[in-house]
C-alpha cells in the first residue's frame, strides 16, 4: 500500500523534480515517502521524537512529524533537500563509526547526546567542516516544532494532539455560541 | 489594444493607495488602481500559523510569493550582499493583496501626536541623523484622522488618555473591553501611577458599516478575519471607489516604470498584466502608493531625460531614511493562568511614556501584545532556557497560558543611510531590477529601546509576575510591516522628495501618498497615518488639481 502512495504521488506529478534531483546510484533507495528515504525517516522520526519526546502527551512520533518533514521537502522546503539528504548521511556515517549504531539504535540518553554535540558544533566529521552542525540542527529543531505545533493541515500535529496539550481550543468554529456573550458584553459596556 | 486614459493612476491598493482611489473616484477621477497582489480570503489560509503575517516560514498568506519577488539585502557590518525572498527577515515584507497590510494587521488605530510632527523642534538637532519637522502639522492632519476613523471605522475611547491630542469628534464605535490580563495590566499601571486606556482598533466592537462585530478569536493579527470585523481599506473605502463607477482595479499587476517625458511631465505607467503582457496606462496624473520599499523603488526605476536617478531623484534623497519600530518590551511569567482566550490578545496601553523622557529622544507607546500562537511561543523563553527537549515541553505545556507580554514600538530616529535603493544587477520575474536594502538604524534606537523596556519590565512586576525578562529592540536595518520615510515631505527640495502635498517637488503630476512620505514614523504602529495621509492627499488633489497641475 504504501509503495504504491509513492507511485501515486508519481503520477501525479506532485513531487517531479524534487524525486529526481539526487538519484541514488545503482536504482532508488526503497521508500514510502515523498522525498526521504525509509532509513532516513527512520532516522528524522528518532531525531523530532528528541525534539518533542512523548510524555503524558504524545510526542513528534505520534504527531507525525517527519510526515510535516518529508511533505514541505517536496513543498516550500524543496530548497532543504540537499541539507537534509547530505546532513542525515553524515550523521548517520558519525554514530556509527564513532558510536557503533545507527542514531536510531542509540539509546535515548546516548541520543541527546549525540544532538547536544551537533548543537554546539563538537561533533566529528568532514561534512560538518562546510556545514556547520549548530545550523543543521536548528533547521531539524524548527521544522520539528512547526511539525508539532502548526496547523494539522501541514501533516503534522496529528488530531491537534499539542493544541490539546496546551489546551487551546481548535479548530474555530465560526459563529459558536461565544459569540453571542461576547457581543452582549460588548453592548452593555456601550451603554 | 491600448488602455483607455484615464485621470489618474493610483499605484498600491493599501492603507494609503485605497482612501486616495476613493477620494479621487468619488469626486470625479476616473481611476485605474493597481495592485500587484489579487484579492485576500480568509478560507484560503484560515488560522493557519506557519502562513500567515505573524510566521511565515511557509510562505506569506497576503503575498508576495517568492516565485516572482525578492530583493537583495546588505549586511552592513561585512557588506554582504544576500538575495532575500518575501517570507524572510531581512526582505522587510508588508503584504500584497487588495487592502495590503490593512488586511491582517492587528488594526491599533493610532493618532500621532502633535510633537510626532515636531520631532527637530522637540528634540533638537541629534548628531548622526536627519530628524526633522514635518512640513504640515497634527492639526493640519485631524480632519483626515477623523475621515479615516469614521470612514474606515475605529472602536475606542480616548479621554480615559489624558495625553491624546485634541480631537473635533468622538470615535464611532465603543472601546473594547479588556480581558483578563488586560484587566491585570490596568491595575498594575493606575498602582504605578500611570494612565492605562483601551486601545483604539480598525474593529468592530459592535456592528458597524454593513458588517458584524468582532468575535475575539485569538487569531486575529497576521490573518484575514473569517467574519469580516476588522476595517482595513480592502472592506471600506475600495469598495466605495469601486461603486462610484469611476474606479476601476486591476489586479495581479506590476508596475515597472512611471514614464516622464523630455519635459519633465509624468504621462502614465509601464506595468505587466496578470497575463505577464507588458502595457502601458497613460493617465493625466500618477499616485504612488506602493509602501515605503516599493515606491522607492518604482520612482528610482523611472529614469528620463530630465531625472537619470529616478524619478524625482536629483537630489539623491527618494529611499533614504528608512525606519520603521524598533520593537522592545519585556516578558512576564505569572503563577496564576492569566489568559483567557479573548483575542486578539492586545487591548490595554499607556501614553505615559510617548514623549517627556529625561535623556532620551521620542519613546513609544506601551500595550500588552496580542497573543503569542503555539509555534511562536516555541521560541519566547527565559534567557538560557532549553530551545528542545522534555523540558521545553514542559514549559510549553505548563506556561502557555501564563505568559503575558508589553512591548511598543520606538520611535527610530531617521539616518540618511539607512535606505532602499535599486540593484541593477538583480532583476524580479518580469525583469525589473529589485530593491536593495541597506544601513542600519541610529544608535541612540538602543537607549530609548532599554529605556522602554525597563518600564515594561516595571509593569509585569507590578502586576505580579514572578519572573520577568527584557527584549530590548534597536540594532540592525529596520523596516518591516511598519515601514515608512523614504519619500520624506518637506519644503525644500534638496532636502526631501515631495511638498507638503505630497506632490514630488520636480513632477508636478506625480503624488506619493503612504508611509513613504512620513518624517518621522511616531512611537504608535502608523497605518491610521498612512490612511489620514492618504485621504489628505486625495483631498489636495480634488481640490486644487485644475487638469494639468494643482492650482497655485
Amino acid at each position: 500500500m504504501n509503495l504504491n502512495r509513492r507511485k501515486f504521488i508519481q503520477s501525479l506529478g506532485l513531487a517531479t523534480g524534487s524525486l529526481f534531483l539526487f538519484p541514488a546510484c545503482g536504482g532508488p533507495a526503497p521508500s514510502n515517502w515523498r522525498f526521504l528515504t525509509d532509513d532516513e525517516a527512520k532516522l528524522v522520526i528518532a531525531i523530532a521524537e528528541q525534539i518533542i519526546p512523548a510524555d503524558q502527551d504524545p510526542g513528534a512520533t505520534d504527531a507525525g512529524v517527519v510526515n510535516f518533514i518529508d511533505k514541505q521537502l517536496t513543498g516550500f522546503y524543496n530548497n532543504f533537500q540537499e541539507n537534509y539528504r547530505k546532513g542525515l548521511a553524515a550523521l548517520q556515517e558519525y554514530c556509527t563509526q564513532k558510536r557503533g549504531a545507527k542514531f536510531e539504535e542509540l539509546e535515548f540518553d546516548k541520543q541527546t547526546e549525540v544532538l547536544k554535540l551537533m548543537e554546539k558544533n563538537s561533533i566529528e566529521g568532514e561534512y560538518w567542516k562546510e556545514n556547520p552542525a549548530s545550523r543543521f540542527f536548528r533547521m531539524l529543531r524548527d521544522h520539528s516544532m512547526q511539525g508539532f505545533y502548526g496547523s494539522p493541515r501541514h501533516g503534522g500535529n496529528k488530531d491537534y494532539v499539542s493544541y490539546k496539550m496546551i489546551r487551546i481550543d481548535y479548530p474555530h468554529v465560526i459563529g459558536q455560541n461565544r459569540y453571542a456573550p461576547r457581543c452582549e458584553t460588548l453592548n452593555a459596556y456601550a451603554q | 489594444m491600448t488602455n483607455k486614459h484615464v485621470n489618474a493612476v493610483v499605484i498600491g491598493a493599501g492603507a494609503g493607495g485605497g482612501p486616495v482611489a476613493k477620494e479621487l473616484a468619488t469626486n470625479g477621477f476616473s481611476v485605474v488602481l493597481f495592485e500587484r497582489g489579487g484579492w485576500a480570503r480568509y478560507d484560503d489560509h484560515d488560522d493557519d500559523e506557519l502562513i500567515s503575517q505573524r510566521t511565515t516560514v511557509l510562505g506569506n498568506a497576503f503575498g508576495p510569493n517568492k516565485d516572482k519577488h525578492w530583493r537583495v539585502f546588505v549586511d552592513q557590518r561585512s557588506g554582504k550582499e544576500t538575495i532575500v525572498y518575501p517570507h524572510e527577515g531581512g526582505y522587510s515584507n508588508n503584504a500584497a493583496c487588495v487592502g495590503s497590510g490593512t488586511v491582517s494587521y492587528g488594526a491599533m488605530a493610532w493618532r500621532f501626536m502633535p510633537q510626532d510632527f515636531r520631532m527637530k523642534s522637540t528634540y533638537g538637532h541629534v548628531e548622526g541623523s536627519t530628524l526633522e519637522d514635518w512640513p504640515i502639522t497634527y492639526e493640519d492632519l485631524e480632519p483626515y484622522y477623523e475621515k479615516a476613523e469614521w470612514e474606515i471605522g475605529v472602536s475606542g475611547q480616548d479621554p480615559q488618555n489624558p495625553f491624546v491630542p485634541e480631537r473635533k469628534k468622538h470615535l464611532p464605535m465603543p472601546p473594547f473591553a479588556y480581558n483578563r490580563e488586560g484587566k491585570m495590566l490596568f491595575e498594575a499601571a493606575k498602582r504605578r501611577g500611570w494612565h492605562p486606556f483601551p486601545i483604539p482598533m480598525l474593529r468592530n466592537s459592535v456592528p458597524y458599516n454593513g458588517r458584524p462585530a468582532c468575535y475575539r478569536m485569538r487569531t486575529c493579527v497576521g490573518f484575514a478575519c473569517p467574519v469580516n470585523a476588522k476595517c482595513g481599506t480592502h472592506n471600506t473605502v475600495i469598495p466605495v471607489a469601486l461603486a462610484s463607477g469611476n474606479c476601476e482595479l486591476r489586479i495581479n499587476c506590476q508596475v515597472a516604470e512611471i514614464m516622464v517625458n523630455d519635459q519633465g511631465k509624468a504621462t502614465g505607467i509601464k506595468y505587466f498584466d496578470e497575463t505577464g503582457k507588458a502595457q502601458i496606462q497613460t493617465a493625466d496624473l500618477v499616485v504612488v502608493s506602493g509602501s515605503a520599499t516599493e515606491t522607492a523603488r518604482l520612482l528610482i526605476n523611472s529614469k528620463s531625460k530630465l531625472f537619470p536617478n529616478g524619478a524625482g531623484n536629483n537630489y539623491d534623497w527618494v529611499g533614504r531614511n528608512l525606519q520603521g519600530h524598533a520593537y522592545t518590551g519585556a516578558v512576564g511569567l505569572f503563577g496564576d493562568e492569566i489568559y483567557d482566550d479573548v483575542g486578539p490578545g492586545a487591548t490595554v496601553a499607556i501614553s505615559d511614556f510617548n514623549h517627556g523622557n529625561e535623556g532620551i529622544v521620542g519613546g513609544g507607546m506601551l500595550a500588552n501584545e496580542f497573543f503569542r500562537l503555539p509555534y511562536l511561543f516555541t521560541n519566547q523563553r527565559p534567557p538560557g532556557s532549553p530551545s528542545w527537549g522534555k523540558a521545553h515541553k514542559d514549559y510549553q505545556r505548563s506556561n502557555y497560558k501564563r505568559v503575558a507580554s508589553v512591548k511598543g514600538p520606538y520611535q527610530e530616529v531617521p539616518n540618511f543611510e539607512a535606505r532602499i535603493t535599486v540593484d541593477q544587477k538583480v532583476k524580479d520575474y518580469w525583469g525589473i531590477p529589485v530593491g536593495k536594502l541597506m544601513g542600519a538604524r541610529h544608535p541612540l534606537d538602543r537607549k530609548g529601546c532599554g529605556f522602554l523596556a525597563d518600564r515594561c519590565e516595571e509593569w509585569l512586576l507590578e502586576a505580579g509576575a514572578y519572573q520577568v525578562w527584557k527584549e530590548v529592540g534597536g540594532g540592525g536595518l529596520s523596516g518591516g510591516q511598519h515601514q515608512a520615510g523614504t519619500c520624506r515631505m518637506g519644503n525644500d527640495k534638496k532636502t526631501s522628495v515631495t511638498n507638503r502635498l505630497g506632490q514630488l517637488h520636480e513632477i508636478d503630476n506625480v503624488f506619493v501618498a503612504d508611509g513613504s512620505l512620513m518624517v518621522t514614523n511616531g512611537g504608535f504602529n502608523p497605518a491610521l497615518t498612512i490612511m489620514a495621509l492618504g485621504f489628505y492627499v486625495g483631498d489636495q488633489i480634488v481640490k486644487q488639481w485644475n487638469g494639468t497641475n494643482l492650482k497655485s
